[in-house]
C-alpha cells in the first residue's frame, strides 16, 4: 500500500513538472513567435544579432529590433495584450511601406517588477535596439534605470507614473532622458479630470473619490486631482480608500458616498476593482455618474462583465474608437480583424502611435540597423524632443526633454457597450 | 447608510468568513494541522461554479452542488496525496506542505484558466427589503441565512451522528479514539470532505457578493477566515462562527467609523488584544497539560 502511494505521488509530481515545463515553453513561444516581418526582413535581423559586438554588415533591409514588455497574463492582461496586438499591427504596416524595417519582440511581465527585469534581460540578450519599455507603471519604474544605463531608447505606450521617466519622481527631477511616454503622466490625468469636471458642472457637483492607497498610479492621480479640485472650488464630499487586502467589499465606501450626497464618484483606479464597485453600487441602488481615468479603459472587455452596468461611465482618454477620421477608422478595422472583433482601447492606440512615432523619428534621423543602440538612442532623443507627431491619440503631439508628452485628453462616455467621444 | 446598514453588511461579510473559518477550525480540531490550501479550494470552487453558470448555463443550485462535489473530491484527494503520507511527520513539515499545495493550486489555475479576471454572473435577483430605515439586499439576507443553516446543520451533525461523535472523540484524544476502534484516517478524510464542501458554498456566496474570479481569489479571504478561526478559538466550531461574524462586523465598522485606511490595522489590533486576554481565543478550550 505504501509503495503504491509512493508511485502515485512520484507519477503526479512528474506529471506536474512536465506540465509546468510545457507551459513555460508554450508562453515563451507565443511571445517570440508572432512579430515576424512579412517580407523576409527577419533573416538579416538574425544575422545582425549574431554579429553583435563586432561591426555588423550594413545590409539594406536589415531590421531594427524593438523590444517591449507588458502583462500578457495576470490582472492587467487586457492592457498588455492590447499593446502587443496593436504594436504588431503597426510594425506590419510600417514594414509593408518598404522603408526602414522593424522587428518586434514582446515579453510577458505579468505587471510584476521582477518579471519585467527578467524580460529586460531577455530582450537585451536578443539585441534590442529600441524599446516600448513597459505597458504598466510599476514594472516601468523598475526597468527605466536599466534603459538609461544601457543607453537604449524607450517609449512607454501607457506607463503613466512619473517614476517611469524620472529617477526622482516626487520632485519631477532627474529625468532618465531616454525613456519617453506616449500617454499622459498620472498627475496630468488628475489635473485634467478636475478641470473637466469644473468645466462641466452639468454632470454633477458633489464628488466622492475612491482610490487605492497602496498603488502609486492611483494615489498619484488622486493627489493632483484633489489639489486641482480644491483650487477650482469643486466640492469633494467623501474620500475613501482600499488596498490589496480589502479590494472586494466596497459597501462602506459607496454607502458613505451616497449618504454624503455625491452625484459623481471619481475612480482613479484600474478596471478590475472598478467592475466590483459598479456591481455593488447597482445592488445598492446607488446611481451616481462614475468618472474614471485611463485605468477604466478595458472594463468592457472583461470576461463575463455585464456591460450595462458601465452604461454612462465617463473616462478621460486621448483616444475614442468611434472617431471618424481615416486614421482611426483604418486602425479600428484592422485591429478588430486581428482580435476577433474586439474594439481597440486607448492602450492599443498608444502602442500603435509608439511604433509610428519611433518609425518617423528613426527615418528622419537616418537610423540604420547596423548602428549601436547607444547611437540610435542619441539620434532618437534628438528627434523626439524636436519633432511633432500626428497619431491616433492626438494631433501636434510633442515631447519635453524629460520625456513627458504634451497632448490633450478627450472625455469618453460608455454608451450601448462602446466608448463614445463626448462633444464639448 | 446608518448603523443598521453597516451592521448588516458586516454580518454578511462575516458570514462568508465564518463558513470559510469552519473549514480551518474543523481540520485543525481533528488533524491538528493548519490547512493553508483551504483558501485555494475556495478558488477552485469559484471557477467550477463560474463555468457551470456561464458556460454550461446551469441554474444556481445545480451549479453550487457541482462545485461542492468537485471541492469535496479535491479536498479528499489533497488530504490523501499530500497530507496523509506526513501523518507522523512534524507539524512544521505538514504546514510547509500545505503552503506548497496552496501554491500548486494557484499556479495550476493560472496555467489552465489564465490569470485574467472573469466576472461571476449575477445569480441572485438584485433588490432589497427595507428594515428599520436600512435597505438590505436579498443577497445579504441569503448569505446570512445560508450561514445560519450551515452552522445549524453542522452542529447537528457533530452532536447527533455516529460520525460526529467519532470526530469529537478524535479531536479530544486521537490515541484513545484509535483504541476505541475509530478509524482515524477515515474520520480525517470525512473532515476534509466536509471542510472542502463548505469551501464550495463559501465560494459561491463570496463570488455572488464580489463577482471577480481569479487564481489568487482565495488567498485574502482565506487569511481573514483563518484569523477569524483563531479569534474565536481554533478547533472550536461555535468559535469559528462567532469569530467570523465579529471579524466581518469589526472590519466594516472600522471602515465606516474610523478610517478606510486603518481598517485592517484595527481588525488585527482587536485580535491581538483578545489573544492577550484569552490566549486560546474567545471560545477556545483551555488546554490542560496531560500528566
Amino acid at each position: 500500500m505504501k509503495k503504491l502511494f509512493k508511485k502515485v505521488i512520484s507519477a503526479a509530481v512528474a506529471a506536474s513538472m512536465a506540465f509546468a515545463l510545457s507551459a513555460c515553453g508554450g508562453s515563451s513561444g507565443a511571445a517570440s513567435a508572432p512579430s515576424q516581418a512579412p517580407d523576409g526582413g527577419t533573416d538579416s535581423g538574425a544575422a545582425t544579432a549574431e554579429a553583435e559586438g563586432s561591426p555588423a554588415p550594413a545590409a539594406s533591409g536589415a531590421t531594427i529590433k524593438i523590444g517591449g514588455s507588458g502583462p500578457l497574463t495576470g490582472p492587467a492582461a487586457v492592457y498588455g495584450n492590447a499593446v502587443k496586438a496593436a504594436a504588431e499591427l503597426a510594425v506590419e504596416e510600417v514594414n509593408a511601406k518598404g522603408g526602414l524595417q522593424f522587428e518586434l519582440r514582446f515579453e510577458d511581465d505579468a505587471h510584476d517588477a521582477e518579471k519585467a527585469v527578467t524580460a529586460y534581460g531577455v530582450l537585451k540578450d536578443w539585441g534590442m535596439q529600441a524599446s516600448l519599455a513597459t505597458v504598466t507603471s510599476a514594472p516601468g519604474a523598475a526597468v527605466s534605470q536599466m534603459y538609461q544605463d544601457d543607453s537604449i531608447f524607450a517609449i512607454s505606450p501607457s506607463g503613466s507614473s512619473l517614476a517611469v521617466i524620472y529617477a526622482d519622481p516626487d520632485n519631477s527631477a532627474n529625468p532618465y532622458g531616454n525613456v519617453f511616454q506616449m500617454c499622459f503622466t498620472d498627475p496630468n490625468q488628475g489635473i485634467a479630470s478636475a478641470d473637466y469636471l469644473a468645466a462641466h458642472t452639468d454632470i454633477g457637483s458633489k464628488i466622492a473619490i475612491i482610490y487605492k492607497n497602496d498603488d502609486n498610479y492611483s494615489t498619484g492621480i488622486y493627489t493632483k486631482f484633489k489639489s486641482e479640485a480644491d483650487a477650482k472650488g469643486l466640492e469633494v464630499v467623501y474620500e475613501g480608500t482600499f488596498d490589496d487586502s480589502n479590494a472586494q467589499d466596497f459597501s462602506v465606501q459607496l454607502g458613505k458616498a451616497q449618504s454624503a450626497g455625491a452625484d459623481i464618484v471619481y475612480l482613479p483606479i484600474y478596471y478590475d476593482p472598478a467592475s466590483l464597485i459598479l456591481t455593488q453600487a447597482n445592488q445598492m441602488g446607488y446611481k451616481p455618474v462614475f468618472f474614471g481615468v485611463d485605468g477604466m479603459d478595458g472594463i468592457l472587455t472583461l470576461e463575463g462583465f455585464d456591460t450595462s452596468l458601465a452604461e454612462g461611465v465617463y473616462l478621460l482618454t486621448p483616444f475614442s474608437a468611434d472617431a471618424s477620421d481615416d486614421l482611426t477608422k483604418n486602425f479600428v478595422e484592422n485591429y478588430k480583424a486581428r482580435m476577433n472583433g474586439e474594439i481597440p482601447n486607448q492602450f492599443a492606440a498608444d502602442a500603435y502611435d509608439c511604433i509610428y512615432s519611433l518609425h518617423q523619428a528613426a527615418e528622419a534621423a537616418g537610423v540604420t540597423a547596423d548602428m549601436s543602440s547607444a547611437d540610435i538612442c542619441e539620434a532618437l532623443k534628438g528627434q523626439f524632443t524636436s519633432m511633432t507627431f500626428n497619431g491616433l491619440t492626438g494631433q501636434n503631439v510633442t515631447w519635453s526633454e524629460s520625456g513627458e508628452v504634451s497632448k490633450s485628453p478627450k472625455a469618453v462616455i460608455i454608451k450601448d457597450g462602446a466608448y463614445v467621444g463626448v462633444e464639448d | 447608510m446608518g448603523f443598521l446598514s453597516y451592521l448588516v453588511s458586516g454580518l454578511s461579510l462575516g458570514s462568508v468568513y465564518a463558513i470559510i473559518a469552519l473549514g480551518y477550525t474543523m481540520v485543525y480540531g481533528i488533524a491538528k494541522m493548519l490547512n493553508f490550501a483551504h483558501g485555494d479550494v475556495i478558488m477552485i470552487g469559484a471557477y467550477v461554479a463560474f463555468f457551470a453558470l456561464s458556460n454550461f448555463g446551469l441554474p444556481i443550485i445545480p451549479a453550487t452542488l457541482l462545485s461542492i462535489v468537485v471541492c469535496t473530491l479535491l479536498g479528499v484527494i489533497i488530504e490523501r496525496l499530500a497530507y496523509k503520507p506526513l501523518r507522523d511527520a512534524s507539524s512544521l513539515s505538514v504546514l510547509i506542505t500545505a503552503i506548497g499545495v496552496s501554491y500548486f493550486l494557484q499556479n495550476g489555475a493560472q496555467i489552465i484558466w489564465s490569470s485574467s479576471t472573469k466576472v461571476f454572473p449575477a445569480i441572485f435577483q438584485s433588490g432589497s427589503v427595507s428594515l428599520g430605515g436600512a435597505s438590505i439586499s436579498y443577497l445579504t439576507l441569503i448569505t446570512i441565512g445560508v450561514c445560519l443553516i450551515v452552522m445549524a446543520a453542522l452542529t447537528l451533525f457533530i452532536n447527533k451522528t455516529r460520525t460526529g461523535a467519532a470526530m469529537r472523540a478524535c479531536s479530544e484524544d486521537k490515541g484513545a479514539a484509535i483504541l476505541m476502534g475509530i478509524n482515524v484516517n477515515h474520520i480525517i478524510s470525512v473532515t476534509f470532505a466536509i471542510g472542502s464542501g463548505l469551501a464550495a458554498i463559501a465560494s459561491v456566496l463570496l463570488c455572488a457578493a464580489y463577482p471577480s474570479v481569479y487564481p489568487t481569489l482565495g488567498a485574502m479571504p482565506g487569511i481573514k477566515a483563518f484569523t477569524a478561526a483563531v479569534f474565536g478559538g481554533i478547533g472550536s466550531i461555535p468559535g469559528a462562527f462567532l469569530g467570523g461574524l465579529l471579524l466581518g462586523v469589526i472590519e466594516i465598522f472600522a471602515k465606516a467609523y474610523v478610517s478606510t485606511q486603518l481598517s485592517d490595522a484595527i481588525v488585527f489590533a482587536v485580535l491581538i488584544v483578545v489573544l492577550l486576554i484569552k490566549p486560546t481565543g474567545l471560545l477556545g478550550k483551555k488546554i490542560d497539560e496531560k500528566v
